[in-house]
């Protein structure tokens, strides 16, 4: 069924605000387009052309995806096509094939075939009608005065204290989220909890991140950059045993080190640092302390470290100094000693937050 | 051939059944039951309007469906535990690894489950998809003016449909616990510890304990799979069903009115023209999963918190305040023994909620400084509106520099560039370039209107050049079609604006009101209007007719016996009844 085009030739037609200008016509609304027939309307070539098509679109849609599970069965997991992993390729292109072909067909039919007068609806404003909203807000009225909630406070209210008070549970039971840095620093569950401190310690030996190997001062050479851990992690100063799960989680997140080693005379020490090299190397914490990233990127020739996720750079000469970037403090420095056998040791834990700031921080 | 009368074979018999059909009787059961026919006589013809620019937000719609489904395939395999297992699946480089259940099981879904990995890159294309097409629609809806009464708070829902979706794909990208993921949450980490006051008590309790914990990859997933994805879902219905009750916007054009609107039935053509599309962009999804691969995590390999990768970047969408977060000065103080971190909520915690806030007020603005309180259905033209199309460019070159800063160490290395320097430019530019971008917009956009007047005046460039007796050269103009003058001149003329600090409307009544605020408005009424071009008033329209008719005149003997019609493409050809030939 068709609609004849609708000509409406009463200009705009459209709402009115006094305070702005009303909108005048220099032609006169022409009417919708007079309607032109497509070949596939008038001719039965076209026509049948066109039905063919979708047809064939739609049969190689089911093609496609006979190909798809023929795929599925055949092809194995190793198999290579052209470079690709050929499940992926096979399954992906059979899939895309079936799916625009279906597609592709559909649309070809509504352009071709389906009927294409363009229709015309009438709008209706957004607003009710005034009589709905009289008959309304009566209704409503009726219904509050009914209910008496103006007329008895004392039910309203008492009401509204109940109610309200329901959120308080929704917002208590989440506690149990997560403990509080108060709670894991006075009953620690492994060794180097809370946000104040890490598992260094006196005494501790830096060891080579990954293989857990400890580092003498002579194994480096200057310019070297050595990705530490603290041997805490492989034997805990609790029990011995290595760090599992969490425990080992948090403490590489918070005491992962770098060990640098450069020219004595290039170090620019800090007040109270005099004796926190050894031979020219220095540790600082890696976790970047202005979002936390783990830093590695080293410049040896000018002593600088850059953050690979916000680009902050550290002067590790000069006590690790922000000499660009976005982060605000310096890298915590570990200051480090040799011990008895002659391998490299923590003198303390370090001697403010590593990571991130936080409120609390100071 | 005959095109007086249509063929038999196309939408002329009565679509009436001979006899009660087994579709009758179901229609009928159902009928009686829930009252279908009321709701069907409503809508099954209901109109919409076609442009391809309205086919944008349908990219967004269909893209959430491909989400849906490859989403719930995903979940059938995915084990959402920070537990820590030995790998011993079929990717030879990471066998023995340790790493958590979730990365493992992506794995096993990339590598073991056959059709995995299609399914798993077809999620995150479809995801880019999905944002993308989002942000791009809604700048056709406020390029064109669709976001004005009555469409204010559908505005406001596409907003909250676009931030949900920008979350959903941080949550769901975080999952398979990768490498370049785990840095991400470990940032996200550090953002919330940097918020005033509870910014410690937050990570404890979002991680379950301190920094990564086990609780993160769960709690994230539930959010991923069941808490946006439910809030998306509901936001889309009322985004649909504002639509239909709203109808869509259409352009001005003939027949088109603020009152009706022109365009095709649901049933059948935009049913299946939707419908098909649907499958198009599934289809496509699946092109690109097949072919272009997408988080490759077995290249990144497990999360592990003293392990970082150079060229760290979020997905896409959350590249812009990554962005401000790198070009950010390391500002911090300290007050009374407590830190305050500007270096990180300024540009991660306070940026993005300010543009956040300005992108969802905007439609309430531009009513406050224009005071108009009509419905519109009719859209303008991006130039039409001259400062709303600049502001909207202003704040897409703010966003598109802080994405480019986001990729400053990518820029730096791929042109060779000082990362300094890089970081020192986007300082200003995001500052200056939304500037600069404004105006030159807005005073493009009044180019343009002038470049429609001089059509309307004097006639549109035929092409056809013509030479006089005396040897000068002269292109001739023909008036524009009754449709597309039309077209052209279906708009309102702006306000007058009267000089610099007071506003008058037509009627020449004065602005009411004197205070600060009325003061803003004015100025900014000013600035919305008072630089725009106003289409040509009759009389200019009558003289330029009078000029054209003139100049015919004078080229009347100059004439050869094609007029320039059957060259422009602006006219059928007379004996030219088809279209598509």
């Amino acid at each position: 069924m068709s609609t004849p085009p609708v000509i409406d030739g009463h200009g705009h037609d459209e709402p009115v605000d006094e305070n702005l200008p009303e909108r005048d016509d220099l032609y006169a609304n022409p009417g919708v387009h007079e309607h032109l027939w497509r070949p596939t309307d008038v001719d039965p070539k076209a026509e049948k052309r066109a039905e063919r098509q979708v047809a064939t679109l739609f049969t190689l849609s089911a093609l496609c995806t006979v190909l798809f599970v023929v795929c599925y069965v055949v092809v194995g997991p190793d198999e290579t096509l052209a470079g690709f992993g050929a499940q992926n390729l096979l399954f992906g292109l059979t899939l895309a094939g079936a799916l625009l072909f279906l597609g592709i067909g559909i649309i070809q039919w509504a352009r071709k075939l389906m009927a294409d007068q363009e229709i015309v609806e009438y709008r209706h404003p957004a607003r009710s009608s005034d009589e709905d909203r009289a008959t309304t807000i009566e209704a409503l009225n009726t219904g509050i005065g009914e209910s008496g909630i103006g007329r008895r406070p004392l039910v309203r209210n008492s009401l509204l204290g109940a109610a309200g008070l329901l959120g308080v549970p929704a917002v208590v039971m989440l506690r149990d989220l997560g403990p509080t840095n108060a709670q894991v620093t006075e009953n620690p569950p492994f060794p180097g909890s809370g946000i104040t401190n890490t598992i260094w310690d006196k005494g501790m030996r830096v060891v080579r991140d990954v293989v857990g190997t400890p580092i003498r001062p002579e194994d480096m050479q200057i310019g070297d950059l050595i990705n530490g851990e603290p041997e805490g992690i492989y034997v805990s100063p609790w029990d011995g045993e290595p760090l599992e799960g969490v425990a080992l989680q948090v403490n590489k997140s918070k005491g992962a080190v770098v060990l640098v080693k450069m020219e004595p005379e290039e170090i620019i020490p800090g007040t109270g640092r005099e004796n926190w090299s050894v031979d020219g190397i220095l540790c600082y914490s890696k976790i970047c302390t202005h979002v936390g990233c783990p830093i590695s990127l080293y410049e040896r020739t000018t002593h600088h470290l850059l953050c690979p996720c916000h680009q902050s750079t550290f002067d590790l000469a000069d006590s690790a100094r922000v000499v660009f970037g976005p982060a605000a403090r310096p890298l915590p420095q570990l200051a480090l000693a040799v011990d008895a056998d002659g391998y490299l040791v923590a003198q303390s834990d370090f001697d403010e937050p590593v990571g991130p700031s936080f409120w609390e921080r100071g | 051939m005959d095109t007086s009368k249509v063929a038999t074979s196309n939408a002329t018999t009565a679509a009436t059944a001979s006899k009660p059909s087994k579709i009758g009787a179901l229609g009928n059961w159902a009928d009686e039951r829930l009252g279908l026919a009321a709701m069907g006589k409503k809508n099954l013809r209901k109109v919409f309007p076609d442009h391809w620019s309205f086919m944008l937000g349908e990219i967004a719609l269909w893209s959430f469906v491909v989400l849906l489904l490859t989403g719930v395939f995903l979940t059938l395999w995915f084990v959402p535990s920070m537990g820590e297992v030995q790998y011993n699946g079929t990717y030879e480089q990471l066998r023995g690894v340790h790493m958590s259940e979730a990365f493992a099981s992506s794995l096993n879904i990339s590598f073991d489950v056959r059709g995995g990995l299609l399914m798993r890159q077809m999620h995150h294309w479809a995801a880019m998809l999905f944002v993308a097409s989002m942000m791009i629609h809604l700048l056709r809806v406020f390029f064109t003016g669709a976001h004005r009464k009555p469409r204010e708070l559908n505005w406001v829902i596409g907003c909250l449909l676009l931030i949900l979706g920008t979350l959903e794909g941080f949550t769901g990208y975080s999952l398979p616990d990768d490498l370049l993921s785990g840095t991400g949450i470990r940032a996200a980490d550090g953002f919330i510890k940097a918020s005033p006051v509870v910014g410690t008590y937050m990570s404890f309790l979002l991680f379950g304990g301190e920094f990564p914990g086990e609780s993160i990859i769960p709690r994230l997933y539930v959010v991923h799979i069941l808490l946006i994805p439910g809030l998306l879902l509901a936001l889309v219905a009322a985004h649909m069903l504002l639509l239909v009750y709203h109808k869509h916007t259409q352009w001005p054009g003939p027949g088109r009115t603020e009152k009706n609107v022109v365009g095709y039935p649901m049933l059948p053509v935009y049913a299946a023209k939707a419908g098909g599309f649907f499958f198009i962009v599934f289809g496509v999804t699946a092109l690109l999963g097949g072919l272009l691969s997408i988080n490759p995590v077995w290249k990144y390999g497990p999360y592990d918190p003293s392990k970082v990768t150079a060229g760290s970047q979020p997905d896409w969408y959350m590249g812009w305040p990554d962005g401000a977060l790198r070009i950010m000065p390391g500002i911090e103080s300290e007050i009374w023994g407590h830190t305050i971190s500007w270096n990180v909520m300024l540009p991660i915690l306070i940026l993005p909620v300010v543009m956040f806030i300005i992108l969802l007020l905007l439609p309430f603005i531009e009513a406050w400084v224009t005071g108009d309180k009509r419905e519109h259905h009719l859209l303008q033209r991006p130039r039409n509106a001259p400062t709303r199309t600049a502001t909207m460019v202003a704040l897409m070159t703010m966003y598109g520099l802080f994405w480019a800063a986001g990729g400053n160490d990518i820029i730096a290395i791929r042109l060779h560039l000082s990362i300094n320097q890089i970081t020192y430019f986007m300082r200003a530019a995001v500052v200056i370039g939304p500037v600069l971008a404004f105006i030159i917009t807005r005073r493009w956009c009044i180019s343009l209107q002038r470049k429609d007047n001089e059509t309307l005046l004097h006639g549109y460039e035929t092409g056809i050049i013509m030479r006089s007796p005396e040897g000068g050269y002269t292109e001739r103009h023909l008036p524009l079609p009754a449709s597309t003058a039309y077209t052209l001149t279906a708009r309102h003329r702006d306000p007058e604006v009267n000089g610099h600090h007071e506003a008058v409307d037509a009627n020449g009544v004065a602005a009411p009101g004197t205070g600060r605020l009325e003061g803003l408005r004015t100025r900014l009424r000013t600035l919305m209007w008072s630089d725009n071009v106003q289409k040509p008033t009759r009389e200019e329209l009558d003289e330029g007719h009078h000029h054209a008719e003139h100049e015919h005149e004078l080229q009347a003997g100059l004439d050869h016996s094609a007029d320039g019609h059957q060259f422009d493409g602006h006219h059928l050809v007379e004996d030219e009844t088809l279209r598509g030939h």
